[in-house]
């Protein structure tokens, strides 16, 4: 697998969080999705640029990271439920985990996600901070 | 559609199996299904192997055919299934419906994992979640499900407490269970002091690292008798599929293919959650323990962390859940599990489940998850 061509396939979506919106039932997804699970061929899916506001939903601290982000450990992670609709997983920088709570405001921040691939590149996109 | 009945079950024993190799448990589990039924290896007519990562655990794929030859029943036809942690709950249900259908009469139905080989496990099992989306933001399994337990504690009033006491009853059930992988008793104190691993949950809300396998023996109803005086029917197997990412579901405090399932498989039984005398649960963690008889049906949506609280769940309770000490305390090698829930509650029906004996029981229900619930199977078995 070629972490490489992964990450740079999504960058749209993981630099600008442009996910899609079905024009037929309004339902926004992210991330974009070719087919309206709700409509199926009826719906439209066009793209959507998402505002990166949002409130948490739902959130963990991590304690027992994957090797990959042990660097980054103990981290918080979250659901986001997005001012637009959708629900996106995320990780919450820049705070105490303390801090955290359901229905917190959020707001997207670009940042370093992960500090090597398989093929030891860089890979950047998104996470989210308190809006404080 | 024909019926379809169990005839003989077995299960290695879980836990850190060093000795055993990926082939030597699955070949152990076959063996010991073939002597249960009393049939000769012979007589099997098509394998079924539930298994999520041989890949990953052990670098090794196309193992169906490798456990055929191995186990000497090459030519028969051989598939693996694979859906995550339901791997095992899938290959019993694609058994069963081999020979419903009439194509096959008798086969195996089986389930293996070997898991302690790698160092790490936690990349492979992140894997049963979106990878791009989830796993790559890094968000581990239990982090998952931390998730979950956590929106149920704000929707709920879920206590701490409550969700400890589903790892508590499933470590009592263990200590009667020779196979389990942790067969001691631990205090809601002492899952409440464990390690952290993904806050709220604890070292000891969440299932373990496990090697082992387990089989089933299939075949007909009418001609069950022919084999055992004890043969189990097949009354219900349902599957459901749901999304695979967690952020796409509505609500994260039901599993909807749970839901789907169960509804079906009672459908298909024609019966209702009162029907059903004891149940094995999907508890990879301890807030699956409560979604699951929730989203069965049992208790009201809600009501789970209560019910527990309240002694239903153990095993002179009302629904005694996960007599075998569950995913928790009996392991779980991902994909042997629905056939080792299988396995129980066809000891149970038997009267053949020892210490942890529940009397009386008539029809019992298995309930396998992959995934955050991406896949669900359920099952019900009957005397
Ligand atoms: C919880 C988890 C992270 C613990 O792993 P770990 O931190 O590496 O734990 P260790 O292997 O260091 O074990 C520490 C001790 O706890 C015990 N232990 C480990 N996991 C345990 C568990 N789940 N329950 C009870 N005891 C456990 C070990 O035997 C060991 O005991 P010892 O010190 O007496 O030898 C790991 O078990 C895990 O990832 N579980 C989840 C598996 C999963 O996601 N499955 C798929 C679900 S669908
Ligand atoms: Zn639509």
């Amino acid at each position: 697998m070629s972490d490489t061509v992964r990450a740079w396939r999504h960058i749209p979506q993981r630099y600008n969080l442009i996910g899609s919106k079905c024009a037929q039932c309004g339902t926004v997804f992210f991330p974009s999705r070719i087919i309206c699970p709700e409509c199926r061929r009826k719906g439209q899916l066009e793209d959507i640029n998402l505002s990166g506001k949002g409130k948490i939903y739902t959130y963990s601290v991590i304690t027992t990271p994957t090797e990959e982000f042990k660097e980054i450990a103990p981290y918080v992670v979250a659901i986001v439920q997005l001012e637009e609709g959708a629900k996106v997983t995320t990780q919450i920088v820049d705070c105490n985990s303390d801090d955290v709570q359901i229905g917190d405001e959020v707001e997207m921040v670009f940042r370093r996600i992960r500090e090597e691939g398989n093929d030891g590149v860089i890979s950047y996109g998104f996470k989210f901070k308190l809006k404080k | 559609m024909r019926d379809v009945a169990i005839i003989g079950v077995s299960q290695t024993k879980f836990g850190e199996l060093w000795d055993d190799s990926f082939r030597d448990l699955i070949t152990d589990a076959g063996l010991g299904a073939i002597k249960d039924a009393g049939i000769e290896g012979g007589d099997l007519e098509a394998m079924y192997v539930g298994n999520m990562s041989a890949g990953l655990f052990v670098q090794q794929e196309h193992i169906a055919s490798l456990i055929a030859d191995h186990a000497g029943l090459t030519p028969i036809p051989c598939a693996r299934i694979e859906a995550a942690c339901a791997s095992g709950g899938l290959a019993l249900r694609n058994g069963i419906m081999a020979v419903a259908s009439g194509f096959h009469d008798i086969v195996i139905s089986a389930g293996v994992e070997k898991m302690t080989d790698v160092v790490d496990p936690t990349p492979a099992i992140a894997t049963a979640s979106d990878q791009e989306w989830e796993a790559q933001q890094g968000v581990t399994f239990p982090s998952l499900y931390a998730m979950m337990a956590r929106r149920h504690m704000h929707e709920f009033g879920t206590t701490r407490e409550q969700m400890a006491m589903v790892s508590v009853i499933n470590h009592k059930n263990a200590t009667k269970n020779p196979r389990a992988q942790y067969p001691m008793e631990v205090s809601i104190d002492q899952v409440m002091n464990s390690t952290m691993v993904a806050d709220p949950l604890r070292l000891l809300d969440c299932s373990p690292i496990s090697d082992g396998a387990a089989a089933a023996i299939l075949c007909p109803a009418e001609d069950a008798k022919k084999y055992t005086d004890t043969p189990i029917y097949v009354k219900a197997s349902a599957q459901s599929s749901g999304s695979l990412a967690l952020h796409d579901r509505k609500k994260i405090t039901t599993i909807d293919a749970t839901v789907n399932a169960a509804r079906k498989a009672f459908q298909m039984a024609d019966m209702t959650p009162k029907n059903i005398d004891m149940v094995e649960v999907h508890d990879c963690f301890s807030i699956n323990g409560i979604l699951a008889i929730e989203d069965i049906g049992f208790v009201e949506k809600g009501k789970g962390g209560q019910a527990i609280e309240d002694g239903m769940t153990q095993l002179d309770g009302e629904i005694p859940v996960n007599p075998s000490g569950g995913l928790k305390a009996r392991g779980h090698p991902l994909g042997a599990t629905g056939i080792a829930q299988a396995a129980e509650i066809v000891w149970q029906l038997r009267g053949e489940a020892g210490k942890r004996q529940i009397n009386n029981a008539e029809v019992g229900m298995t309930h396998n998850i992959g995934g955050t619930g991406g896949t669900a199977a359920v099952h019900i078995l009957s005397k």
